[in-house]
């Protein structure tokens, strides 16, 4: 039997692991997409487990969207390393000052 | 009792798996992991009864998403020395804000009062249910309009990434079909007359 604090602590540590991801790669953009991607995984962790225990469908739905909206989101930045590679020969956070920001 | 050891299992899987992404040399095996990851949860979705999100997990991800950064990560020819210092400067930080977010999450989680008991197992599903069934039912009623945005959405993101690395290569030898069609004899052989060349 798993018990829904079973998979919510799963998803802690997940999120927890991801978050800590992006603090100690914070050079790679490579690697800081790959830990949000890491991060809305232990996001749909919580809808699927809440829309079980919960006996409602609607969580499922919202994965479904989440998961539709994580594929554009990698598509569209990976496009974007891709260029900004081509731009620079670089993918170092540190150097991409270019905006001033 | 055997669920409960599978759980237990593929979750430690999983959390290693997620180790590997975050901690790895090599964005490769970062993203080799990160696959490990996304298998893992599949079959962590598969154990609570959401077997239809597990198979779009193991389709769009294993087979769409995670190619794609492959493909990247293969093609950037990248400095890792650069990229890799600091990785410890900044290790204390993510260790503290790891300690501190499960820390939160689980003291939520043990609290009485939520309104759901997070001790019990969840309800069995009624014999002859469908998870997939279920799913497109509150697709294509409650949530018809948002999923034509979605869909929407996947097209804009379809041409962004087009638009965004398109581009002319100078010095790229291309045919020009319009003008090889519009091109007549007189343009390509010239006729000269000219007196023959007499025998030394």
């Amino acid at each position: 039997m798993i018990t829904l604090g079973d998979m919510l602590v799963l998803s802690a540590i997940l999120f927890a692991l991801s978050v800590a991801g992006i603090f100690i790669n914070r050079k790679n953009v490579l690697l800081l997409l790959m830990c949000i991607e890491l991060l809305l995984l232990a996001a749909n962790f919580n809808f699927v487990a809440f829309s079980r225990y919960l006996g409602q469908i609607d969580g499922q739905v919202f994965v479904f969207f989440i998961l539709t909206v994580a594929a554009a989101e990698s598509a569209i930045g990976l496009a974007i390393l891709v260029v900004l590679f081509r731009e620079r020969r670089s993918i170092n956070v540190e150097e991409l000052n270019k905006l001033s920001g | 009792m055997l669920v409960q050891i599978l759980f237990y299992a593929f979750a430690a899987i999983l959390v290693a798996a997620g180790l590997g992404v975050i901690l790895s040399r090599n964005p490769v095996h970062s993203a080799l992991s990160l696959v490990l990851c996304f298998f893992t949860s599949a079959v962590l979705w598969l154990l609570i009864e959401a077997e239809f999100l597990a198979i779009v997990l193991v389709l769009v991800y294993v087979g769409a998403v995670m190619v794609l950064f492959l493909f990247v990560v293969m093609m950037l020819d990248i400095n890792l020395e650069q990229l890799r210092s600091g990785f410890t400067r900044h290790a204390w930080l993510g260790a503290l804000t790891t300690g501190i977010v499960i820390f939160e999450i689980v003291g939520v989680i043990v609290a009485k009062q939520l309104g759901v008991d997070a001790t019990q197992g969840a309800a069995p599903l009624p014999a002859g249910y469908s998870n997939t069934r279920e799913l497109g039912v509150a697709l294509f009623t409650r949530y018809a309009y948002p999923i034509e945005i979605a869909a929407i959405l996947l097209l804009v993101a379809i041409i962004a990434a087009i638009a965004l690395t398109m581009r002319k290569r100078p010095g790229l030898k291309v045919q020009d079909i319009n003008a090889q069609v519009a091109v007549r004899a007189a343009d390509r052989v010239r006729i000269v007359k000219m007196d023959a060349e007499k025998r030394p």
